[in-house]
């Protein structure tokens, strides 16, 4: 049986390893290397690390730095943040990620999400979505355009109909909080996609990933209380297999 | 490095990341390499053939690199310990339906087809964690408990008649073949070198196998 997935999700910046607050300010966790050994040696069913220098400062992404956290890492990697061309892809993978996510290329370009996935498959195209509510509603945050008028569930869709093989998505809102995740957000995805769907954004304790399942992600992936809480990986799968939700034995 | 090691030969034929497999040699002390040489590969005491991509593209690179002999010389013949992983393990089959059918190395009777889960709301590829469980003996899932998890990414799977050669089956929709053993042929559909502790086994029993 498959198993749903508990995933580190953490940012690069200024060569290091830092965990965002609500998309706003930075807090540093530590070196790359060391971090990507600790969670290869934790266990951890994967691990996204997000370069936010390149995807905010138009820098390219630093592939030295993958190729080291590559290095560490005994299992499937992912790779985003300034991700613009076809040759971007290529060099990631190349320097040891086994997946790219994308994210204000594809929703400027939807046709990069099929050029991508046409030429490296599906498998390995992860397409990021950030959603913020504005007064009760659902719309895309994008690091350089602000607030964009979209629905996030309809984007997904798209995402999904040019090739996407899995949706991250990112509620602005709870990013960093620790106050759970946003399960109005997730089950609006619920049963709707036929790719799977990874939770990000607020878990602060291991019960919010049970909820976030139960409402209908698929995985689920957080920085913030693996590193500023008493919780480990394992202790959020020992969570969710006691509430029956089938996870990785370790 | 242990320099007492056999030497083993990762086949590059640009078909995927093969860093990361040589990666999982050397955590487990051994200095795999990496080539599409022949004196190289006929000199080596055990061939790995990883890959990530099409059947039809896997099939291609080989021929265009003149390596389907030399593999069936020291391999089939000379009987070298082989270890196929994820598309390394589809080319081993007669057949492969990928992209169009294309003929295959035709070490094991075997053909490779799709998921066929249209009924069963799954979704291809079939990416992620999933349990393996035993059915004939493999030598390289010593130490290794039965039922555990290993890391799958693929659209096509393995399919023989050749029954007493599954070593594992996993459930996707169906029960399919994740693994398999013929005599000094190993084959995974999973990917060990993205398995963590217990794919590092399987690498390490590899390294620990009679050349």
């Amino acid at each position: 049986m498959l198993k749903h997935r508990v995933i580190p999700c953490v940012l690069l910046k200024d060569w290091q390893i830092a965990k965002s607050i609500t998309f706003g300010s930075y807090r540093t966790i530590g070196h790359p290397t060391s971090t990507a050994r600790v969670y290869n040696a934790r266990n951890v069913d994967e691990l996204i690390v997000l370069d936010i220098d390149a995807s905010l400062n138009g820098e390219k992404i630093n592939t030295e730095i993958i190729t080291d956290i590559a290095n560490e890492c005994f299992m499937p990697l992912t790779i985003g943040g300034g991700i613009n061309t076809i040759d971007d892809i290529y060099s990631v993978l190349s320097a040891g990620a086994d997946k790219i996510s994308l994210n204000s290329v594809a929703l400027k370009d939807l046709s990069f999400v099929r050029k991508a996935s046409a030429r490296f498959g599906s498998q390995c195209i992860v397409c990021s979505i950030d959603v913020k509510n504005i007064e009760g509603e659902y719309k895309i945050f994008n690091q350089q355009e602000g607030v964009v008028d979209i629905n996030p569930l309809d984007l997904a869709k798209q995402y999904q109909d040019n090739g996407a093989g899995e949706i991250l998505l990112t509620s602005v809102d709870s990013d960093g909080s620790a106050n759970g995740y946003d399960l109005e957000l997730i089950k609006l995805f619920k049963g709707r996609l036929n790719i799977p769907v990874i939770l990000n954004g607020g878990m602060g304790k291991p019960s919010d990933a049970v909820k976030a399942i139960e409402n209908g992600a698929d995985a689920v992936a957080a920085a913030y209380i693996f590193h500023f809480s008493q919780w480990t990986p394992n202790d959020v799968k020992l969570a969710l297999s006691e509430n029956n939700i089938p996870v990785r034995s370790s | 490095m242990n320099i007492l090691s056999d030497s083993i030969v990762i086949i590059d034929y640009q078909m995927g990341n093969l860093r990361s497999v040589q990666k999982a040699f050397e955590v487990n002390g051994c200095n795999a390499i990496i080539s599409n040489d022949h004196s190289v590969i006929k000199s080596a005491d055990k061939i790995v053939l990883p890959g990530v991509g099409s059947f039809k593209d896997g099939m291609q690179h080989l021929k265009n690199l003149d390596l389907i002999d030399v593999l069936h010389q020291e391999i089939v013949q000379n009987k070298k310990p082989f270890l196929g992983i994820c598309l390394g393990m589809h080319l081993i089959a007669n057949k492969g339906y990928e992209n169009g059918e294309t003929q295959g190395l035709s070490w094991v009777d075997a053909e490779v087809i799709r998921f066929d889960l249209a009924s069963e709301y799954l979704n291809i590829p079939h990416i992620g964690w999933n349990n393996v469980d035993y059915k004939n003996h493999n030598d390289l899932y010593e130490s290794i408990e039965d039922n555990h998890d290993f890391y799958f990414v693929h659209s096509y799977h393995f399919s023989t008649c050749e029954k007493d050669i599954v070593s594992s089956t996993t459930s996707y929709g169906i029960d399919f073949i994740s693994s398999i053993q013929k005599g000094n042929i190993y084959a995974f559909q999973f990917h060990p070198e993205k398995s963590q502790i217990a794919g590092l086994k399987i690498i390490e029993n590899f390294v620990n196998v009679k050349a």
